[in-house]
């Protein structure tokens, strides 16, 4: 569904998912597929974990908006950087870190990615190029712009993308972000992940212009704007975006409108919105429409399972592995305060 | 070999002699390229290096500060000016939140080399909202690194050994010293982080103080010795890492310390400093710790006014004085 496409090329039209492709593309999608399943699964099992006592403090769900994280990760090249914000783990997951690295991290065992150190908000994959999920609102914009800023000063033809929630839009960081970026030509995407709720407050409530993507033109920069139904959509849309960033050093701002089937957080039971809306949105869950595209293809039902099998046993395997894993030692927290020596 | 630098030619020094060493080392901040820099540290920096590694930046500290981080999360090496520490109050979140705790929060997979630097405390009227003593704020954070030479040799050697660490440092300047002559050794010249120096000795107290309240103890001292008494001024000029062996050493010989610093008394580096001699040199102590910090209010614009809330050196002398009353009473 197109809300406004201010900047893409005309042949931008919206396919629809019932298109027949080329069996690659059917191949594609299956993996995106499997990668939106597999997060999916991963959050299930997250918040079981949460329930039972195995994960501790704040824990923000990704159940929802799986198909903004694996389209938009689908069109970067392995060396792109990707940052976020709390609501992590399905940007963490399809960048390339392991299910067994994520819930052990959850499960705070020192065989989680960092450690056990970091938590839910803050997933850290070096290897894979994921800088990190972050706790506080906006905060991490203006790192993102130094990302990119270090790709042009190299000039390693890398392009960043920088994720974050409408909630974001109204906190300095964003705009001190953009700005930069808009001023200096960084090879980076900012991507609004626009699920209608800053926690429990509505776009209606907390913003005076509900589409995000406008702050673009006050800095002179490209924008998009969609909703998240089809992923590969997501991955056309925010390829255009990537493309700019890594052929002409620009930047461009694109407000995905996606939804989150579950509360702000764990603690919150969402009591701001009605059933009726939730059920609605879930009718078109991304992850569903992409299954049912699978079919429509000619895929075939035993190998959906059999990939949705293979996902199962990831996942079995990484709780158990959470699980049985180790916690960290104390002797972690000097270290890994300073990379020298500890400064007292 | 030495020569005679003013503190801000050693500063640019430092920063050039770096730059043209490793290419990942870079300077942005508002106004340090065109302009040559709102105090003239980066001075003909621009020419130098060219667009690419001397960044003038809009009025953003926020965004700056976090580009940076972001840069030297993927392995450049900046140097941020701030045109003074007051205006990183609103980068604050960026140095507490992002640069002091990626490392940790990442099990250790990143680094943050990046220097952060730039004028610090009171200048001359420049009423309440510049004239923040920043450095107590940050030396509180794990994860930072804090330094304040009062002279030109040390603010060269400490800001390449700045430059070379790999952990976030905030080197606190100071526009009344930007004009400050001392010597320099000639070549390579890095001081290390994290090491006090007696700047001069003494046997019947101990003065320690940093940056430009260094020079304010030795003034007190130069005036002390007139009237026999003997003070030991300890330039700390690293506050975390705090090199409290120095300290307590020097506390052992003389019984007694007055620590001098700008800023208000609540908390702080002096504090800090009462609390460990109190704990670490107890029985050598014949007196309590006393300080002598700017007053407990806002800075006033008015000049009188002003220099009865920082600490000068009459009020030192007092101390010290007052100190030595107690300790042979």
């Amino acid at each position: 569904m197109q809300l406004d496409n201010p900047t893409a090329a005309p042949e931008a039209k919206t396919p629809s998912l019932s298109h027949a492709r080329p069996s690659d593309d059917v191949e594609h999608l299956a993996k995106l597929y499997r990668q939106m399943f597999l997060i999916r699964r991963v959050e299930e099992e997250s918040a079981r974990g949460y329930a039972e006592g195995k994960i501790g403090g704040f824990l923000h769900l990704y159940i929802g908006q799986e198909a903004v994280a694996v389209g938009a990760i689908a069109s970067l090249k392995p060396g792109d950087s990707v940052i976020t914000t709390y609501r992590d783990h399905g940007i963490a997951l399809t960048k390339g870190m392991t299910a067994r690295a994520l819930l052990a991290e959850l499960f705070g065992k020192a065989t989680g990615c960092s450690k056990g150190l970091g938590g839910s908000m803050h997933m850290f994959d070096r290897e894979h190029h994921m800088l990190g999920g972050y706790g506080i609102v906006g905060g991490h914009i203006p790192l993102a712009a130094g990302v990119a800023f270090a790709s042009k000063y190299r000039n390693d033809g890398n392009v960043t993308l920088c994720f974050f929630g409408e909630g974001a839009v109204a906190i300095g960081g964003f705009h001190e972000g953009l700005g930069l970026a808009a001023l200096w030509k960084l090879p980076i995407v900012f991507i609004c992940e626009n699920n209608e709720y800053s926690m429990g407050t509505p776009l209606s409530r907390s913003m005076s212009v509900e589409d995000v993507s406008v702050k673009a033109i006050g800095y002179g920069m490209d924008r998009d704007r969609f909703f998240v139904d089809d992923v590969l959509e997501v991955e056309r849309r925010i390829g255009q975006a990537v493309r700019r960033a890594r052929e002409e050093s620009l930047p461009t701002l694109v407000e995905v409108r996606t939804y989150r089937f579950r509360g702000h957080s764990m603690s919150d039971p969402a009591k701001y919105r009605t059933q009726a809306e939730l059920d609605e949105h879930k009718k078109r869950d991304s992850l569903f429409l992409a299954r049912s595209s699978l079919l429509e293809q000619g895929f075939g039902e035993p190998r959906v399972e059999q990939l949705e099998q293979s996902v199962e046993a990831e996942v079995a395997d990484a709780v158990k592995f959470a699980n049985e894993s180790p916690e960290p030692g104390l002797d972690l927290l000097e270290a890994t305060t300073y990379s020298g020596p500890f400064a007292y | 070999m030495a020569r005679t630098l003013r503190y801000r030619e050693a500063l640019r020094e430092a920063m050039v002699e770096e730059m043209e060493r490793d290419d990942r080392v870079f300077l942005m901040g508002e106004e340090v390229g065109h302009y040559q820099g709102a105090y003239k540290v980066s001075e003909g920096m621009l020419d130098k290096f060219g667009p690419r590694r001397v960044i003038d930046t809009p009025i953003a500290e926020a965004g700056f500060a976090g580009v940076g981080i972001g840069a030297a999360m993927v392995g450049l090496r900046p140097i941020i000016e701030f045109m003074t520490w007051n205006f990183s109050a609103v980068a604050f979140d960026q140095i507490l939140n992002n640069a002091s705790k990626l490392h940790q929060m990442s099990g250790g997979q990143f680094e943050c080399p990046i220097v952060f630097r730039g004028p610090n405390a009171s200048a001359r009227q420049v009423g309440s909202q510049h004239s923040h003593a920043m450095e107590h704020f940050y030396a509180q954070v794990p994860g930072l690194k804090v330094i304040a030479p009062a002279f030109p040799a040390d603010a060269k050697g400490m800001l390449k050994a700045a430059i070379r660490d790999n952990d976030p440092v905030l080197l606190m300047e100071s526009e009344t010293l930007y004009g400050v002559r001392g010597e320099v050794p000639d070549g390579e010249h890095v001081a290390p982080i994290g090491q006090a120096q007696i700047s001069r000795p003494g046997t019947d107290v101990t003065i320690a103080a940093y940056s430009r309240m260094t020079h304010v103890a030795l003034e007190a001292a130069a005036t002390l010795e007139q009237e026999n008494i003997s003070a030991e001024v300890i330039d700390l000029r690293s506050l975390r890492p705090l090199d409290e062996n120095t300290v307590v050493a020097s506390v052992e010989r003389t019984h007694r310390l007055v620590v001098v610093h700008e800023g208000w008394p609540y908390g702080g580096v002096g504090a800090e400093i009462a609390d460990r001699v109190q704990r670490l040199a107890f029985d050598a102590l014949d007196a309590p710790v006393l300080r002598v910090t700017s007053l407990d209010v806002p800075m006033p614009y008015s000049a009188k006014l002003e220099l009865a809330c920082m600490p000068q050196a009459e009020r030192v002398v007092a101390t010290v004085k007052r100190l030595l009353a107690r300790g042979r009473g």
